[in-house]
């Protein structure tokens, strides 16, 4: 448990020491601002566009630092040597794949939180009141990068960097049309693509599930019993998938 | 009394990614290290030496065979317990300072504040860099990640330290600092296997040799049953004399070599040194030097690297 734990906080400690990072962060904060010019321009709809702008640059910015984080830092161990006097002392493979996945949440869990009070405090002191929705919106959003960097993880755990990121950011696509997958399937009227889109549906992971920020922005309530459900489905996912990236990164030869 | 290092039929196949054709690294090795001693594992750049090193330290996977440490099997993580390792040109994080790296090591090891602290006071002594533990690595010079890789490799007061050509790279007074540093293990008890082809190195402080040519072992031995004490040539570097003088003397030299006034000539009999010097002073010439040349491991290696060359 100390050795995942130690992995962690380095992996978090290399997070916060790389500069890309702050300018990712940066940006998202520069487009939260630019909300603030739209919302005087546009008509009607006031002010949601704030929250609207908001939660969708805490969202796609937080996707890219885990698809960055979560291809480079297995990759860079390996590629830099520095995994060598790790996994030489009694230390498993599994303990340093979790290891890395928890620094990775830590991270992405500060940079969320930081993002998150920046928003907060904007739509404060735009509407003077705080908002009791966008905080279960947030919380998704995290959970959709928890699910996201695990799936990261899973292919930096065999492939290059650049596929990794290519596969990852493909299944994140994917991953929010699932829906539209299945139907597609069922009305196609061929078994043959049924049964794969059915199959597809199943594997990839169902990140539409992770999305309310329509409901944040309306204020529409969200039943309790959906948002545990979610968060098992997460939960499972983000288990069977790093069980598959431990599998496959035990067999490994480091030369 | 168990061996620090029991190998055992240790085979390495590679396949490349694309067409997977087959590379053999490592065939059938067989090596027991005794422990207590200084093992130099020697061989040729691509003789297999970091290939069983990391076979040895659980990096790549045997295609077949297997290795214990201290009776354990390397397929088991305890066997890492007493184990150091420290890589070939060590690159550690660069944006960690070496006392946090340190404290890391630490940490895997699932030790408590208080003795990490302690530890790492100890062995930033032992490596000499007391006054550097708060620079960032990157800093850090070739010799320095050399001592900072030293340190963490000795963290669990490891009974068998394995090192990847640990003076490669390095200039002759970080040279003599790792030899210092294995000698001082040495004496307190521990085992030593290190990779080199710096063979000098290994000369003056290895208790055993192996040498290891294109995957295959060639030779495993005890330093003085390997090579031959006798003398096995003697140069002699004189002055004032003429070609045409020496001429004289020719059939006891093995060789001669010229060098504006002085002349270097070789006896390859340790009782023909008696005669030259006789002649020498009866023609008053000067003698510069005398040196016996004895078996060194240089001619051995490359002995047996021809052999393998051939076969």
């Amino acid at each position: 448990m100390r050795a995942i734990r130690a992995i962690a906080v380095n992996t978090f400690r290399e997070a916060v020491r790389n500069k890309i990072l702050y300018s990712l962060v940066f940006f998202a904060l520069v487009m939260m601002l630019f909300s603030l010019v739209l919302d005087q321009a546009t008509v009607g709809q006031r002010n949601k566009i704030i929250k609207d702008l908001g939660l969708g640059s805490i969202n796609i910015f937080g996707v890219i630092i885990a698809i960055v984080v979560g291809i480079n830092l297995v990759y860079k161990e390996i590629e830099k040597r520095t995994i060598y006097p790790i996994l030489a002392k009694p230390v498993r493979r599994s303990q340093f794949l979790i290891g890395k996945y928890f620094g990775i949440l830590l991270t992405l869990a500060v940079e969320t939180l930081f993002m998150s009070a920046f928003l907060f405090l904007l739509v404060f002191f735009y509407e003077g009141v705080f908002d009791t929705h966008l905080p279960l919106a947030l919380f998704m959003i995290f959970i959709e990068l928890a699910v996201v960097s695990a799936v990261a993880i899973f292919f930096s755990s065999f492939s290059t960097p650049f596929l990794s990121g290519m596969f990852t950011f493909a299944i994140y696509v994917i991953g929010h049309l699932t829906t539209y997958l299945q139907e597609f399937g069922a009305n196609s009227g061929s078994a043959i693509l049924k049964a794969l889109t059915t199959f597809f549906y199943y594997m990839l992971p169902n990140l539409e599930r992770f999305n309310l920020k329509a409901e944040a922005v309306y204020q529409i309530p969200v039943e309790s019993a959906k948002i545990y459900l979610s968060l098992l489905y997460a939960f499972l996912y983000i288990v069977m998938v790093l069980t598959l990236s431990v599998l496959s990164f035990e067999r490994r030869d480091f030369k | 009394m168990t061996s620090a290092i029991e190998i055992k039929g240790l085979s390495k196949t590679f396949r490349s990614e694309f067409l997977q054709k087959e590379k053999k690294v490592l065939s059938n090795l067989n090596l027991s290290v005794e422990s207590g001693t200084i093992f130099g594992f020697l061989g040729p750049n691509g003789a297999g030496k970091t290939t069983t090193i990391k076979l040895l330290t659980g990096l790549i996977h045997p295609t077949s065979g297997t290795a214990f440490i201290f009776g354990k099997s390397i397929r088991e993580i305890v066997s890492r317990e007493k184990m150091g390792f420290l890589p070939e040109r060590p690159y550690f994080y660069e944006y960690l300072t070496g006392l946090e790296f340190l404290n890391f090591c630490g940490e895997l090891f699932g030790l408590s504040r208080s003795s990490r602290d302690k530890k790492i006071d100890e062995l930033l002594e032992l490596v000499d860099l007391k006054g550097s533990e708060k620079m960032q690595m990157r800093q850090y010079s070739k010799g320095m990640l050399q001592r900072i890789g030293l340190a963490q490799a000795l963290f669990n007061d490891p009974e068998l330290v394995i090192m990847d050509e640990p003076m490669s790279g390095l200039d002759p007074v970080g040279r003599k600092e790792v030899r210092d540093i294995i000698l001082h293990l040495k004496d307190e008890g521990k085992t030593v296997f290190f990779s080199t082809h710096i063979l000098s190195d290994a000369e003056l402080i290895c208790d055993e040799v192996a040498i290891l040519i294109g995957g295959t072992l060639r030779n495993q031995g005890k330093l003085e049953d390997f090579l031959n004490p006798k003398v096995k040539s003697i140069e002699v570097c004189l002055r004032g004399v003429s070609k045409e003088q020496l001429s004289q003397i020719k059939p006891m030299l093995s060789s001669m070599t010229f060098h504006d006034e002085r002349i270097l000539v070789c006896l390859d009999r340790e009782e023909r040194l008696e005669k030259l010097l006789a002649w020498v002073a009866q023609e008053k010439a000067q003698v510069i030097s005398i040196t016996p040349r004895k078996e060194t491991l240089e001619d051995l290696f490359l002995e047996e690297y021809k052999v393998g060359v051939k076969a």
